[in-house]
């Protein structure tokens, strides 16, 4: 393989780590989500940069998914829920950011060294693929821990998933890579819908009707 | 001939699920369901005799066929309690008429996954097919719509996926260990090539994978401490779906633990997965018999004792060799049948009663002499009492113990008599005293929880041979 071709699949992958780190400061939730899409967007690119590298054509499909899917679909979804629910100025942390941080570059370190330290006879590619993949799949983890709002909770599995597409799609010639990130689709789908309908159940059952008119009358 | 079987086994459920979700009169569609169960039972069956080549995608052997059987026999016997649970529902309102096809069409669609999950020759294939079976099991806890059963749904989904996304990891990571030595593709990814070669893995690799896979997995056998969802989802959805979660899909998820189990015993550079599972199913074990002493919900007591078993279970197989293995494929298959005659019978006491705290439910041998009788005989089954069968696969667990590793008997041995202790604490309120208000004749469909019940009776008492062979002939293979 050219150093070019590893380069950029390096910048790409390196990308999505640096994206997931960025995730975990975000306290309001509209830059949460933007910033889940851009690693959507990142994450497309990769995939596609692998697809063109491995020759393998089925992976274009997987880098449109991403795009198409969670790029753009699931990003508009949740905003539209968040306003609908009012809590889009809201902010969502738990633990505060210095410890989050600590922790995530803590975690980064310990995929590094987990992973290449077992890799040592795979090839480079995948090696480093594998290592970062690793690394967004913990920090997703680290994030879905430190959200309490279910949409924080959901944007944190998805980029947890981000990770792991990653790593199917790192993972030379593996077969049914489509069919898994079709069937990871569907579970997120599932999930954002379940978001919607819980928080709102969660909303009504909490408020009387007067309330409930007041919180209709803050939507505007 | 085989392949046609393993076609039905597939066809027949997803074939049903597809009627079922058109069809909203409940005779019509519970007898539908129980056919279609029925029919796969026949099915699963045939299997023994007649046992198809395998494919890249698809085969049944000695390991999967015990798993099949039992999945689809229990499958069958959950469908006819079903539709007498179902029918009381229905009248009370609890399900509408288009929640009624939903459930039943999730109830095939759950059948159909497992069945693909177990004869599945593809770890990518088991992958989605335990995914399948995760997210309609989750469709199903929710099916009543009230706050807690969404909240259970909820939690079992986050924690479900979250085990689910690492077990996907580490089935990535075999597959890139595996590469190298079988080739790049679908090979890749099959089973029988893949436990053929498994010697030649990178073992590293295959380490960090099996860690991978026993944490995914492991949250769907639901043991501690990732059991969290168990409790919960048991709880709140379903009857009939408590005794499946129980029965049969943790055993379908503790399948594939196994399968992997298998895969790093072939390669002898990598770990020895088995202290891993020990580990894990002594942790379940007294964690679950702890917390059995403070449950106030009735089928939350009986999930916990689930905790429990699969603790017991996932630390025979973790202990490995012939005796233990065999053990631990007995205490599976008692376990299986023993928890869903229980469940049977605590969702009828929970419909006679009007509610599921135990606190309200006092002196059933006296109310309701069948029921509360039943659930004494199931009571004394699970908590490992002869002449049961459970009692002969725990004597058996844990004298391989004493033989080989005496010392971790003596944790084995007390979370068994914690969980012993709570369970007939429990038992002595529940079926025994002064009556509870709540008088409501039982309509129940007593058949399938006297079978389960008589089974378990007889394999504490003879253990026909025939069997007994197959359990060591499988045991041996499982290493």
């Amino acid at each position: 393989m050219s150093d070019l071709s590893f380069d950029i699949a390096h910048l790409l992958a390196g990308g999505l780590v640096l994206i997931s780190l960025l995730m975990l400061y975000q306290d309001r939730l509209t830059a949460l989500i933007n910033v889940f899409a851009a690693q959507a967007v990142t994450l497309s690119l990769s995939v596609a940069w692998q697809a063109y590298v491995q020759q393998a054509p089925h992976l274009y499909v997987t880098a449109v998914i991403a795009l198409a899917f969670k790029a753009l679909a699931i990003p508009v979804a949740l905003h539209r829920i968040i306003k609908r629910l009012g809590i889009h100025r809201e902010i969502d942390q738990v633990v505060g950011v210095g410890p989050t941080m600590l922790a995530g570059i803590g975690l980064v370190a310990l995929a590094l060294v987990v992973m290449l330290g077992v890799t040592s006879e795979a090839d480079r590619l995948a090696r480093e693929d594998l290592a970062f993949a690793l690394s967004v799949v913990l920090l997703g983890l680290l994030m879905m821990i430190t959200r309490r709002n279910a949409v924080g909770l959901v944007v944190g599995f998805m980029s947890l998933e981000n990770g792991l597409v990653l790593a199917a799609a790192g993972a030379k010639g593996m077969p049914l890579v489509v069919e898994i990130s079709v069937a990871f689709s569907v579970l997120v789908a599932f999930i954002v819908i379940g978001v919607f309908l819980f928080r709102i159940r969660e909303r009504f059952e909490t408020v009387d009707v007067a309330a409930l008119d007041r919180f209709r009358g803050g939507q505007g | 001939m085989g392949v046609t079987a393993l076609a039905a086994l597939l066809l027949i459920p997803i074939g049903a699920a597809a009627v079922l979700a058109l069809i909203s009169s409940y005779r019509l569609s519970a007898a539908l369901n129980v056919l279609a169960s029925a029919a796969a039972l026949v099915v699963a069956g045939s299997l023994f005799f007649h046992r198809p080549p395998g494919g890249l995608y698809l085969r049944v052997d000695d390991l999967s066929v015990v798993f099949i059987v039992l999945s689809a026999f229990v499958g069958f016997t959950t469908s006819v309690f079903s539709a007498s649970y179902i029918a009381h529902e229905v009248e009370i309102g609890r399900l509408t008429p288009a929640r009624l096809r939903f459930y039943h069409a999730m109830y095939q669609v759950l059948m159909f996954a497992m069945n693909l999950a177990l004869i599945a020759n593809n770890i990518g294939l088991m992958w989605v097919a335990i995914e399948l079976a995760t997210l309609t099991t989750v469709l199903m806890v929710a099916v009543y719509r009230t706050h807690e059963a969404l909240e259970a749904a909820w939690k079992y989904f986050i924690l479900g996926s979250v085990g689910i996304a690492l077990a996907l990891f580490g089935t990535i990571l075999v597959y890139v260990a595996a590469r190298p030595v079988v080739g790049q593709g679908l090979v890749g990814m099959v089973w029988t090539d893949l436990m053929a070669k498994a010697n030649a893995f990178d073992p590293a690799l295959l380490n960090l994978a099996f860690v991978f896979l026993m944490l995914g997995y492991g949250t769907k056998v639901g043991l501690a401490p990732l059991h969290a969802w168990l409790p919960d989802a048991h709880a709140e959805g379903p009857t009939p779906i408590s005794a499946v979660l129980s029965g049969l899909l943790l055993n379908v998820a503790l399948y594939a633990v196994l399968r992997f189990k298998m895969l790093l015993a072939a390669n002898q550079t990598a770990i020895a997965p088995g202290p891993l599972m020990i580990v894990l199913g002594l942790t379940s074990l007294i964690f679950a018999g702890f917390m059995l002493y403070r449950r106030p919900d009735i089928k939350r007591l009986f999930a916990y004792s689930s905790i429990e078993h699969m603790g017991i279970i996932a630390f025979a197989f973790g202990m490995g060799g012939p005796l233990a293995n065999f053990a631990g494929l007995l205490h599976m298959t008692m376990h299986s049948l023993t928890k869903s005659a229980i469940f049977f019978n605590v969702g009828h006491i929970a419909q006679v009663k009007g509610t599921q705290r135990m606190a309200d439910i006092r002196g059933l041998t006296v109310t309701h002499p069948v029921l509360g009788w039943t659930l004494v005989a199931g009571v004394a089954a699970i908590a490992g009492l002869p002449p049961f069968g459970i009692f002969t696969s725990e004597f058996l667990v844990v004298s391989s113990t004493f033989a080989r590793q005496p010392l971790l008997a003596i944790p084995l041995v007390f979370g068994m008599l914690l969980a012993f202790g709570a369970l007939l604490l429990k038992l002595q309120g529940l079926a025994f005293g002064d009556p509870s208000p709540g008088a409501a004749r039982a309509r129940a469909s007593y058949l399938p929880m006297f079978g389960h019940l008589a089974l378990v009776l007889a394999a504490g008492v003879f253990f026909p041979p025939l069997i007994t062979a197959w359990f060591q002939h499988v045991a041996r293979l499982l290493g």
